[in-house]
């Protein structure tokens, strides 16, 4: 029992000592009850700024003039999106008295955190994210449908179809994002007319690698390999009537996924595709000018740029007999639900956030090909490698938004995965996958 | 390590006397009492300042729970004696904040249904189903709006593309107006209507974001909305709530949907309308972790697994630990010191940017291991279910070994060597000598870190996370839990990953897993007791 009593006495000293420090402090006394005041939060630190934040905006209201109206909007952010918007908040804040309190944000905590706090009534009146976060978003009943009206028209149509789920649009678009070919304009000057012909071209080309794309050992990559899916007339869910996703039909159990299955079992033995040279390790090679193809999406075109490489974007080759169709990533505004400045805020959305000039300070911060069709075409005209994306980008399909895609990207990838490794038949394990799959939407 | 807390322990009892002391003169000394009420006035401006935020906002619970705390404060910091009180307080609200509410709380969500579509209260889930089924009648036109208010009510005046200027309100549908002035579309004035300014509808936003003004006196025609006080268009409701009833009406299908009582709306025939609400549930999620096939048959794997990767850890570093630190311990071993210090390194990198690097060393085509020490070898380290186990396990055995040797160095040291030495004098060898002289003393102090580190590798989330993910996933299974999940990771996926998060059941399994693991401590410390007796 000794040590025991020991150990006891070391914690209390311990805790006595403090307690003293803490009571010798000064100001220990307000800081419990600056975080008593909402338990709630406790669970994250990260929670609790934003919130204090927060609520510094709303008592900071009152200071606002006669004339001008009074209230104040929070908006969640990430760094480069902050930093266009503060701009913009300036302008919205002198022409309507309205105060924009502008809270940063990971962008990838965003979409947990606006779940979590909107209930609570902390969370923000607008946010920026990704459309297919919309499943989660809807089904937890924390965003509000954006009303558009005309100014639908003016944006990239795959941008509004994004951000519209069961019917209802529910942001205001600001960017799209897509994978397409990059091509190293040394070892191949022409783009691919297929795949085939890509795979040689870059045998031609005598490189390491005849073609790169960033797979993972044990959950391949369907993001990346879903336009060569596309290709064979496999697309992951039919579309209803307006366009929309319908997750009760499961188009690519059909035939077309079969036989792309079988072509994944044959990239997969000829060591065209290779589960271990994931995202880095192409990257790596791509810049090292070790194959003359990498199929990336725009965040990886600076990166060979800076290491000498003359890149060029070009459509993706497709593998079967249709067209090869990335899915897009649609990045916009959405209004929370609990909001209580719904005015102010769809005002600061549709005449600031929606004009041609934020669209495009938008787009030179972050790169990304507008969503805006006037900015949109700007960009395009502007700039080669925009230009190459967004056209690839006018051909691609949202990405499905349904919560249950997080069970659809497990058995697919997984399935890939094994299918490529070469284990076991690829029609079966494709089989497999989309039952496993149906009985996970179901 | 032993010359901090020497020192700490001076600063203690240097404290304690200056305390002590303090306090017995806090009767005189009036700059003491000064500073008392000047640092407690503090505290309790600061507290009622956030009880009347929180009061404003409705949350009367914690509010009140401010008022008390700091009012029970101010009056342990107001008692003549009351040391231990005086002392401790701080501490413990702390303790109740970060340790205590934290615990209540996870084991409160346990019992609920909290997760992605029951995320709040039944008000809001009918506030969301309602904003989310106005569906805008297709190919309306967009009207210009102007909002009016006739002695507080407000009314929406919009120009058709007809030219035509109408008129309404909440209560009466679209008219035709006479003597409005219009300019460039939109209705500037309305007789006997007071237009109102962009400040004011900023002001009323809530009541304007509310108003709906039926387009005609047949119901089905639709109503104009509004949601930035400048357009209006066209809506009809997809549902009607009846507050009496509690039900949702489907205004297309006619469907009823009432409360199921398990936090959603559903209809007769059980189809459930999403979002719903949290709801109490009881002991639902513990039912559904045990009875529920997929989720019962990969939790006993799971948990078979985490048991033997816990214990295998602990096993593999505690005797690598206690080898090395028997060689290292022997004088005859030349500049133990530097031998000791490289030893150690494993300990000080962070364990999860170690098991990163690891996870690239052991990729099957580029990594280190197969390319270098097998000669190009291609093994899949990480991807085969049972070499992904072996590799968790040689991974945690190179970060966990130091600590083992540490420990069992300082143990070994404390041991007298007379011990061994008198046994040798007996005749036990070598080896004897150690496993029955040295090896249960040493067991008595290492014993008790020996079941925290069971503990802590029970937990070990971080390894499993950076390295595996908890893959390979065995696609046969139709869950996503991987061949070297433990139970915390798979609480992780439960929880957070994909978009279907079910805070609920992992928050059940995380009572589980604490039953666990407190039932194994509980046990071994009970059979290390025996173990101290030796002494």
């Amino acid at each position: 029992m000794t040590v025991n009593t020991g150990r006891f006495t070391t914690m209390t000293a311990l805790l006595g000592l403090g307690a003293l420090a803490l009571t010798s402090c000064g100001s220990g006394g307000d800081s419990p009850d600056a975080e008593a005041a909402d338990p709630a939060e406790t669970e994250t630190t990260e929670a609790e700024t934003t919130e204090s934040e927060a609520e510094e905006t709303e008592d900071g209201d009152s200071e606002s003039g006669e004339a001008a109206a009074s209230g104040s909007l929070t908006i969640w952010a990430d760094a480069n999106r902050a930093e266009v918007l503060a701009d913009v908040a300036e302008d919205f804040e002198s022409d309507t008295g309205i105060s924009v309190e502008i809270v940063q944000q990971d962008f990838e905590e965003i979409r947990d955190q606006f779940v979590s706090q909107v209930p609570t009534g902390e969370g923000p009146d607008i946010a920026v994210g990704a459309h297919d976060w919309l499943g989660v978003l809807v089904n937890n009943g924390v965003v509000a449908p954006v009303e558009l009206g005309d100014t639908a028209g003016d944006f990239e149509e795959i941008a509004v179809d994004a951000w519209t789920y069961e019917g209802q649009t529910y942001g205001l678009p600001y960017s799209i994002e897509n994978i397409a070919l990059l091509r190293n304009t040394e070892l191949a000057p022409e783009a691919p007319a297929d795949f085939d012909a890509m795979i040689q071209m870059g045998e031609e080309a005598g490189t390491e690698y005849p073609f790169l794309v960033g797979l993972t050992p044990n959950e391949s990559d369907p993001y990346h390999l879903y336009p060569f899916q596309t290709s064979f007339g496999a697309p992951v869910f039919g579309t209803d009537e307006d366009g929309s996703y319908d997750s009760s039909q499961l188009t690519m159990a059909d035939a077309g996924g079969e036989e792309f299955a079988g072509w994944l079992a044959e990239q997969g033995e000829a060591g065209v595709l290779n589960l271990n040279i994931d995202g880095d390790l192409a990257q790596e090679s791509f810049n090292g000018g070790n194959s003359p193809f990498f199929l990336t999406g725009p965040w990886n075109v600076t990166g060979a740029q800076e290491a000498g490489i003359d890149v060029a974007v070009d459509p993706i080759p497709a593998a079967g007999d249709q067209d090869a169709q990335p899915f897009a990533g649609v990045q916009g505004f959405f209004l929370s639900s609990q909001s209580e400045n719904v005015v102010a805020a769809s005002n600061f959305l549709i005449n600031y956030v929606g004009t041609a000039e934020v669209q495009t300070a938008l787009y030179e911060t972050g790169g990304r090909a507008p969503a805006l069709t006037e900015s949109f075409d700007q960009a395009l005209s502007e700039d080669e490698i925009v230009a190459g994306f967004g056209e690839v980008g006018a051909e691609a399909v949202p990405m499905p938004a349904i919560p249950e895609m997080g069970a659809v990207w497990d058995d697919w990838g997984s399935s890939q995965a094994a299918i490529i490794k070469g284990d076991g038949d690829p029609v079966e394990l494709w089989q497999k996958m989309s039952q496993d799959i149906t009985s996970a939407i179901d | 390590m032993s010359t901090l807390t020497t020192t700490r322990t001076d600063d203690r009892s240097a404290d304690g006397r200056r305390a002590r002391r303090t306090a017995e003169a806090a009767g005189v000394g009036w700059k003491l009492l000064l500073l008392k009420i000047i640092v407690l006035g503090l505290l309790n401006a600061a507290s009622v300042y956030a009880a009347m935020v929180l009061f404003f906002n409705e949350r009367w619970l914690i509010g009140t729970l401010v008022v008390v705390s700091g009012a029970f404060l101010t009056w342990i910091y107001f008692q003549r004696g009351a040391l231990p009180a005086k002392y401790l307080a701080p501490g413990v609200v702390f303790l109740l904040i970060f340790q205590v509410f934290v615990i209540l709380y996870s084991g409160y969500v346990a019992f609920t249904n909290y997760g992605t579509g029951h995320n709040s209260t039944k008000d809001h889930a009918i506030h969301a189903i309602m904003l989310q089924t106005q569906d805008r009648v297709p190919d309306s036109p967009t009207y210009q709006l102007t909002v009016v208010e006739r002695s507080g009510e407000l009314g929406f005046a919009v120009t058709t593309e007809a030219g035509e200027v109408l008129l309404g309100s909440a209560e009466t549908p679209l008219d035709d107006v006479r003597g409005a002035v219009v300019e460039d579309d939109r209705v500037v004035q309305v007789p006997d209507h007071e237009v109102l300014s962009f400040a004011e509808l900023v002001d009323r936003q809530q009541e304007l974001t509310t108003l709906a003004v039926p387009l005609s006196d047949d119901p089905n025609a639709g109503a104009l909305r509004t949601q930035d006080g400048q357009r209006a268009y066209v809506y009809t409701s997809r549902f009607v709530y009846d507050e009496a009833a509690d039900t949702l009406t489907n205004t297309q299908s006619g469907e009823t949907y009432t409360d199921g009582g398990e936090g959603a709306f559903v209809t007769a025939a059980g189809d459930q309308l999403m979002p719903g609400w949290r709801v109490n549930v009881g002991l639902d999620n513990f039912v559904r972790a045990i009875t529920e096939e997929s989720i019962r048959g990969p939790l006993l794997y799971v948990t078979a697994w985490t048991f033997a990767f816990a214990f295998l850890s602990v096993a593999t570093t505690f005797i690598l630990g206690l080898f090395l630190a028997i060689v290292f311990n022997d004088p005859r071993m030349k500049s133990r010191k530097y031998y000791r210090l490289i030893m150690i390194l494993p300990y000080a990198f962070p364990g999860f940017l170690s098991a990163l690097v690891w996870a690239g060393m052991m990729n099957q085509e580029f990594g280190f291991i197969n390319n270098v020490l097998f000669g190009g070898a291609s093994i899949p380290w990480l991807s085969d279910p049972w070499l992904a186990k072996l590799s968790i396990l040689i991974v945690n055995l190179w970060l966990g070994f130091p600590y083992m040797f540490l420990v069992c160095t300082g143990a070994l040291q404390s041991i007298p060597e007379e011990l061994t030495e008198a046994a040798q004098m007996d005749g036990a060898r070598p080896f004897q000598a150690f496993r029955q002289i040295k090896f249960p003393l040493l067991l008595v102090s290492i014993a008790p870190l020996l079941i925290s580190s069971f503990a802590f590798n029970f937990n070990n989330f971080n390894l499993v996370y950076m390295l595996t993910g908890g893959g390979p996933r065995d696609i046969e299974a139709g869950i996503n839990v991987g061949s070297t999940d433990i139970l915390i990771s798979m609480v992780y996926k439960v929880a957070f990953v994909g978009s279907q998060s079910d805070y609920g059941l992992a928050s059940a399994f995380s009572i589980l897993i604490f039953f666990i693991v407190g039932t194994i401590s509980v046990i071994a410390f009970r059979r290390t007791r025996a173990l101290e007796e030796l002494n």
